[in-house]
C-alpha cells in the first residue's frame, strides 16, 4: 500500500460561465520518503490537485469524482472532521506567498505555537520549546528573538523558512510545496531547496513539489508528473522525463527553456495560446498546439500508455511508434 | 553581434543614485541604491544585468534613462554627454524601457492602437492620421501581433501578448537602445521563449542595443553577450557571458551561478552549490568596505577597511574584490 493513492481525481469549479474542469482524471501514488514533482503551465491544474488533496478548495470548487487514499483511508467524502486530523498532522502545505498564510498581526512565535498546540497535545511551554527547535532546524538564527518578531520584520526567504517550520512542526508524512521558491532570489531559493532536501532525508517525509521551474524539478525530484489542461500527459522518473520524454507537450517544454549552452541558438517555443478549459477540444487537449498532431489526435484522446516500468504517457505518437516497430510499416 | 573595438554606444561613468529616506520626524538618510557604477555597452550588444532583489538593477536602468535624476555620474550616449534638457529630449527618442509587469504597465482602458501610438503622439512623430495608423500596424507586425488586435483593449490579452504590446510601444520612437527590465519574468516558460526569440529577432532586424535585466540567470546567459553582476548598489563583476558563467571570479558571482537550478537531473544532482550565509544587508546600512564582506567566506580585515576597486583582471573581465588572485588560484 502506498502512502498516498490518488485515483481518477476530478475537481471542478462551478462558475457563471459554466463548469471549469480544473482537474480531470488525475491518478498517481506517492511512497514514503519520495519527492514527486508536478510541472505544467499556469492554469494546468497543479494547485487545484494539491488543494483537492487537502480539501481546501474555494467555495465554488468541488471534487466531483475519484478517490484519494491516505494510508488506505479514503479521504473523498470523509468529512471535515477527518480532514482536520489530516491537515497539518499528516499532510502540510506551504504556499508560494508566505504572507498569505502568515497573519501580519501576530508574532511568528505566537503563530508557530498555535499551530503546534492545535495539532499536538503539547502544552504552552512545550509548544514554545518545539517552536524554537523548529526555527533552529530551518536555519533561522537567534530563534528566541525571532519568535517575538512580526512577519513583516522578516525577509521573504526568512518568512518562507518560518512557513516551512510551521508546516513541519507536527512532523507530517507528506509536505506539499506549491511553488515555494518562485518569489525568491536564486541564492535564497537554493538555501530553501537544500533545506527541504535535508529535512526530507532527516525526517523521512514525502514531498509533493509543485513548480513550473524544470531546474527545481531536476534538482529535487525522484518522480515527475507533467500536467496539461487538468490531466496528466506524462509521468515517470526524473531521468525518464528529462532524457526520454514521450509526450509532445513535454518535449516542447524541454525545447523551449534556455539551458547552459543554448546561447546563440533559437529557443523553440510552444506555439499557440494556452488551453481554455471552458472550450476543451474533443481529442488530445494539446492537439491545437501540437506540431506532430495526427488525424486521430483531433478525433480521440489517447489513453495513458506504459512506456516502460518507470514511465507512462498519453500520446498517440507512442502508439504509432509501437505499431511501426511491430509491423515494420509506416502508420 | 557587437563591434568589439568601436566607441561604445552607452558609456556610464561613476553613476550614483541615492534616495533620501525619512528616518525620523525631520531626519533623512541616504539609501544608496546605485553607488558608483561604471560600464559601457557597444552598439548592437546585449548586456545582461543580474543580482538579488533590491540590489539596484531597476534603479540603474531608470537612472540611465533619467526617469530618476542621477545623484552623480555621467551618461554618455554615442559620444555625447546627456546633460541639458535638450540633450535629454533627443536621448529620450533614442533610448526607451520595457517594463517587468505586463499586467500593470498598460492602461486597460486604452486600445492597443492608442497604447502603441502614445509615444508617437507625445513626440509628434506622425504628421497625418494615415501615417500614424500605418506606423502602428508596422510596429504590431514587428512583435507578431495581428492587425485585428489594434482596436481591442489591453485587458483582453494574455500576459505574453501584453508584453508584446509593451514592446511595440517601446519601439514606436525608433529607439536604438532599450532597457529591458525583467521583460519575461512574469510569463510562463512556453510564452517566455516566444518573447525571448522576439527580442533576438528585433535586435537583428533593427540593430538594437539592450540592457537586459533579469533574475533568471539561464535566460540572461541565453540572450546576453556580456553579463554584469550587482550586489548592494555596486557592480562586482563584468565579463563575457560564457566566461562569467564558466569562470566567475567574484565570490558572490560564484555563489549566484552555483545556485542556478539547471534543468538537467544529472548535472543538477552533481552540482555543488556554494551556500551564502545570512541575508542581504539593508542598503540603508551597507557594510563598510566591500559590500559583500558580511556574507563572504574569504573576508579579511582589509575587506572591512576599503572598498575594492573595480579592476580589469584579464581582457574584458572586471572584478571588484581584494582577493581575486588568491581565491582563484
Ligand atoms: N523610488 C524609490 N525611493 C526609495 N527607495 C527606492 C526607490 N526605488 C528603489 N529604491 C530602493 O533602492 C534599492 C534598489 O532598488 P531596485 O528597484 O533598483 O532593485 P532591483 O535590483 O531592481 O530589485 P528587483 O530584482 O527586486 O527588481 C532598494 O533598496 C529599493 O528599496
Ligand atoms: N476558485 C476558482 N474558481 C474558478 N476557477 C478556478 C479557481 N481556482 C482555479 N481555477 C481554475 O482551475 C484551473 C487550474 O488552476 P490551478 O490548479 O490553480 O493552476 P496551476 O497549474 O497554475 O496551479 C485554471 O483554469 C483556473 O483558472
Ligand atoms: S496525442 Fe497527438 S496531439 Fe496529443 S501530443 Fe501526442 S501527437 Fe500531439
Ligand atoms: S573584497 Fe573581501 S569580502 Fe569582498 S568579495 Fe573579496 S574577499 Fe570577499
Ligand atoms: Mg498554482
Ligand atoms: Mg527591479
Amino acid at each position: 500500500m502506498s502512502l498516498l493513492e490518488v485515483n481518477n481525481l476530478q475537481t471542478s469549479f462551478f462558475t457563471d460561465a459554466g463548469e471549469v474542469r480544473a482537474v480531470n482524471g488525475v491518478s498517481f501514488s506517492l511512497e514514503h520518503g519520495k519527492v514527486l514533482g508536478i510541472v505544467g503551465e499556469s492554469g494546468s491544474g497543479k494547485s487545484v490537485t494539491a488543494y483537492s488533496i487537502m480539501q481546501i478548495l474555494a467555495d465554488t470548487g468541488k471534487i466531483v469524482g475519484g478517490s484519494i487514499k491516505l494510508d488506505g483511508q479514503e479521504l473523498v467524502g470523509a468529512g471535515e472532521k477527518v480532514m482536520r486530523t489530516v491537515r497539518g498532522n499528516k499532510i502540510s502545505i506551504i504556499f508560494q506567498d508566505p504572507m498569505t498564510s502568515l497573519n501580519p498581526t501576530y508574532t511568528i512565535g505566537h503563530q508557530l505555537m498555535e499551530a503546534i498546540m492545535l495539532h499536538t497535545d503539547r502544552n504552552k511551554q512545550q509548544a514554545y520549546e518545539r517552536a524554537v527547535e523548529m526555527l533552529r532546524l530551518v536555519n533561522v538564527n537567534e530563534p528566541e528573538r525571532r519568535m517575538k518578531q512580526y512577519p513583516h520584520e522578516h525577509s521573504g526567504g526568512m518568512r518562507q523558512r518560518v512557513m516551512i517550520a510551521m508546516a513541519l512542526a507536527c512532523e507530517p508524512d507528506i509536505l506539499i510545496a506549491d511553488e515555494p521558491t518562485t518569489a525568491l532570489d536564486v541564492t535564497i531559493q537554493a538555501q530553501i531547496l537544500e533545506l527541504m532536501q535535508s529535512l526530507q532525508k532527516e525526517l523521512g517525509m514525502a514531498i509533493i513539489m509543485i513548480t513550473h521551474d524544470l531546474g527545481v524539478v531536476a534538482q529535487l525530484c525522484d518522480e515527475v508528473i507533467v500536467m496539461y489542461a487538468g490531466s496528466i500527459c506524462e509521468q515517470g522518473t526524473a531521468d525518464e522525463i528529462f532524457y526520454n520524454p514521450r509526450h509532445e507537450y513535454t518535449k516542447g517544454l524541454m525545447r523551449s527553456i534556455p539551458s547552459v549552452d543554448s546561447a546563440g541558438t533559437k529557443l523553440q517555443p510552444i506555439t499557440g495560446t494556452p488551453i481554455d478549459l471552458l472550450n476543451m477540444p474533443k481529442g488530445c487537449p494539446f492537439a491545437p498546439r501540437c506540431d506532430a498532431a495526427m488525424k486521430i489526435c483531433i478525433r480521440e484522446r489517447c489513453e495513458r500508455m506504459q512506456i516502460n516500468e518507470n514511465h507512462a504517457a498519453a500520446c498517440w505518437m507512442n502508439v504509432k511508434a509501437a505499431f511501426e516497430a511491430q509491423t515494420g510499416e509506416e502508420a | 553581434m557587437a563591434e568589439k573595438n568601436a566607441a561604445p554606444l552607452v558609456d556610464i561613468r561613476h553613476l550614483k543614485k541615492y534616495f533620501n529616506i525619512n528616518v525620523g520626524a525631520f531626519q533623512t538618510k541616504p539609501l544608496k541604491a546605485v553607488d558608483d557604477v561604471s560600464f559601457t555597452i557597444q552598439k548592437g550588444e546585449t548586456l545582461g544585468l543580474v543580482g538579488e532583489s533590491g540590489c539596484g538593477k531597476t534603479t540603474v536602468g531608470r537612472t540611465i534613462l533619467q526617469l530618476y535624476k542621477p545623484t552623480a555620474g555621467e551618461i554618455i550616449y554615442n559620444g555625447q554627454p546627456v546633460k541639458t534638457k535638450r540633450d535629454l529630449k533627443t536621448f529620450r527618442t533614442k533610448a526607451t524601457m520595457v517594463f517587468q509587469d505586463p499586467y500593470s504597465s498598460l492602461n486597460p482602458r486604452m486600445t492597443v492602437s492608442d497604447i502603441i501610438a502614445e509615444p508617437l503622439d507625445v513626440h509628434g512623430l506622425c504628421k497625418t492620421k494615415e501615417e500614424r495608423r500605418a506606423r502602428v500596424l508596422e510596429l504590431m507586425s514587428y512583435v507578431g501581433l495581428n492587425s485585428e488586435h489594434a482596436s481591442r483593449y489591453a485587458h483582453e490579452f494574455s500576459g505574453g501578448q501584453r508584453q508584446r504590446i509593451g514592446i511595440a510601444r517601446s519601439l514606436a520612437v525608433n529607439p536604438e537602445f532599450i532597457v529591458c527590465d525583467e521583460p519575461v519574468s512574469a510569463l510562463d516558460v512556453s510564452i517566455q521563449a516566444q518573447v525571448i526569440n522576439m527580442f533576438d529577432e528585433l535586435q537583428d532586424k533593427l540593430g538594437l542595443t539592450y540592457l537586459f535585466i533579469a533574475h533568471d540567470l539561464l535566460v540572461v546567459r541565453h540572450i546576453s553577450d556580456r553579463i554584469a553582476v550587482m550586489y548592494l548598489g555596486k557592480m562586482v563583476e563584468l565579463a563575457d557571458a560564457k566566461e562569467i558563467y564558466e569562470h566567475p571570479l567574484h565570490p558572490y558571482s560564484k555563489s549566484l551561478i552555483s545556485a542556478v537550478p539547471v534543468p538537467d537531473p544529472k548535472i543538477a544532482r552533481a552540482n555543488v552549490r556554494i551556500a551564502l550565509k545570512g541575508d542581504i544587508p539593508s542598503p540603508m546600512n551597507a557594510p563598510s568596505g566591500c559590500p559583500f564582506r558580511t556574507r563572504c567566506q574569504y573576508a579579511c580585515d582589509k575587506c572591512a577597511e576599503r572598498m575594492p576597486e573595480f579592476k580589469e583582471v584579464s581582457a574584458g573581465h572586471f572584478v571588484a574584490c581584494h582577493r581575486t588572485a588568491e581565491i582563484n588560484d
